[in-house]
């Protein structure tokens, strides 16, 4: 049974959240000028930057007929750990996450409109407090709908964990470094909230089968909230009507 | 710089604009564009710093670790730069592909800190030839707008001017082994001395006139660019009246060059004196700067912004 101590007595979680409760998210589109769009997000720690370069021309090798070509690149900055990373990309865990990324976000784009095109995603983790996945699915979705690019819908990554609290499980919400490092189940969906399907979905760790669709539901749950607050900035945004982008046209 | 074209006509029109000293977006040939820095925003690390130059997108951590001294330099700390060229600059950086630009900038930054009289290294030594502390400064480029020599020598000296070293409460010596214990409180640690530490000045030669802080479009139209590296005045960077006022002249810690072209020694030498005039001008904006918001941070009036504003 992994962590019973990530719940308090009083129901509160290790930072003081609730076992529902999202951590704090802050997000900017538009943060640079080069990208043809780009976002900032941040949700509690755990700071991401993504920027989006396309569609445009295919390079030979890559190149498809039916749509798109979805290209990701996850790198962590050697100073966003605790400990320094040596290095910023290339290595098996940020290869990993670049599959993953590409896989939740080619779920999202409408690929077939492109065809012989590329899309080039780039997710940059300047501070990473776990969840730096999901941070960064969210923050590339923003990055996507600034540059223009026709999605079927949002595509929010939400992490979930399992705790107990008085004999009963209690699925926790978005997991924090300090949860994760404490070896429980950590499940990270990434989904299209508005259609309710699930573009990816990973687990790491041990988890009873009867508890699954608690926690799933739980981080499915998170998706939806967190697809409110973006649908919130995008729309922020445009009623503010420039970026960064547009200055400099002027 | 990537994805930048510039036709014939663009060009002669920079190039006429350098003549007349009124360059295309309104500056003079001895101006910077407008900066935003902001220091403390990466909390995992002990000092770091953001430097928004025009488009030029800077961000350094600076990481501390316990290390052993060099057997030549026994009673000096060690200090290492490594520059990371994001991909969310342009897409050539993806992969491999920023690693020479990346490679080149912290050889010149390895290179003009390496004199005693630009960075003092032996503030950062423990205990003499057995323990020294060892900076790791991770400089992070975002995004390319031109002159990124002096955006990163800029954020760098902030970031250094940020950086926290905590100190030691008590050191265990078992055999020829130093078993150290840290400070854990925040606030019970040291601030660098770093007033002295170099600024690049990259002076890009437009036709006959050399001009400072060049834009990416600027940078396209010349054929050779130098770097100097001038040693900052420490009297900029403290608020205590009695330090000796004798100015420190700016000294040159490295000069460099880049691109295809040459230059006379006349032109040269003009060069290096309008890029250590600029540097001075610079490291005392930058003084300012720094203990202004220092200040602020004291009374806790300061905003934390990052790339939110």
């Amino acid at each position: 049974m992994p962590g019973p101590d990530l719940l308090s007595s009083q129901g509160l979680r290790l930072d003081g959240r609730r076992p529902n409760e999202l951590r704090r998210i802050k997000c900017k589109l538009g943060v640079f000028t080069q990208p043809d769009g780009s976002a900032y997000l941040e949700q509690g720690n755990t700071k991401v930057l993504a920027a989006v370069y396309g569609p445009h021309q295919a390079a030979k090798s890559k190149s498809s007929t039916d749509g798109v070509v979805v290209n990701c690149q996850y790198s962590t900055a050697t100073f966003s750990t605790g400990e320094r990373k040596n290095r910023p990309r290339g290595d098996r865990k940020s290869q990993e996450m670049s599959m993953h990324l590409r896989q939740a976000l080619t779920a999202a784009i409408k690929t077939e409109l492109y065809p012989r095109s590329q899309i080039d995603i780039y997710v940059e983790v300047l501070q990473a407090d776990g969840g730096a996945y999901c941070a960064g699915v969210n923050a590339a979705t923003l990055a996507l709908i600034d540059a223009g690019i026709p999605l079927r819908a949002y595509a929010c990554a939400c992490s979930a964990s399992m705790a107990w609290r008085a004999g009963q499980p209690e699925p926790l919400l978005d997991v924090g470094h300090v949860e994760e490092a404490a070896g429980g189940v950590v499940l990270t969906v990434a989904a299209l909230p508005n259609t309710g399907s699930i573009a990816l979905l990973e687990m790491s760790h041990r988890l009873h089968m009867d508890y699954f669709d608690v926690v799933l539901s739980r981080a499915m749950q998170g998706c939806r909230d967190i697809e409110i607050i973006l649908d919130r900035a995008v729309r922020d945004h445009l009623a503010e009507g420039w970026t960064k982008q547009d200055i400099v046209t002027i | 710089m990537a994805g930048l074209l510039l036709s014939e006509t663009e060009k002669v029109f920079i190039l006429h604009g350098v003549q007349d000293d009124y360059r295309s977006d309104g500056r003079s040939n001895i101006d910077y564009r407008p900066m935003e820095l902001e220091t403390d925003v990466v909390s995992h690390a002990s000092g770091s710093a953001r430097l928004r130059l025009a488009n030029t997108d800077i961000l350094v951590g600076v990481k501390t670790e316990i290390d052993v001294p060099k057997p030549d330099k026994p009673d000096s700390g060690r200090i290492e730069f490594f520059v990371d060229c994001s991909a969310n600059a342009t897409p050539e950086f993806e992969g491999r592909g920023g690693e020479q630009l990346a490679s080149s900038i912290s050889n010149l930054m390895q290179r003009a800190y390496h004199s005693s009289q630009a960075f003092n290294l032996k503030q950062l030594c423990i205990f003499e030839g057995k323990q020294c502390w060892k900076l790791y400064i991770d400089i992070l480029i975002l995004e390319c707008g031109g002159n990124l020599c002096d955006a990163v020598s800029l954020a760098v000296k902030a970031a250094l001017f940020n950086t926290r070293i905590p100190f030691v409460k008590a050191a265990l010596m078992d055999g020829g082994n130093v078993d150290l214990q840290l400070s854990d409180d925040p606030y019970d640690s040291k601030l660098l001395d770093v007033g002295s530490a170099p600024l690049l000045v990259t002076l890009c030669k437009i036709g006959e006139n050399c001009v400072v802080d060049p834009s990416a479009e600027e940078e396209s139209c010349s054929v050779i660019s130098l770097i100097v590296g001038v040693t900052g005045n420490r009297q900029y960077y403290t608020q205590e009246e009695e330090t000796d006022k004798k100015t420190m002249e700016g000294k040159c810690t490295t000069i460099a060059m880049h691109g295809p072209g040459s230059v006379a020694p006349k032109t040269l030498k003009e060069a290096i004196n309008q890029g250590i005039i600029a540097a001075k001008s610079l490291d005392e904006a930058l003084g300012q700067a720094l203990l202004r918001e220092r200040q602020e941070n004291i009374g806790f009036k300061k905003h934390s912004y990052g790339f939110l504003k």
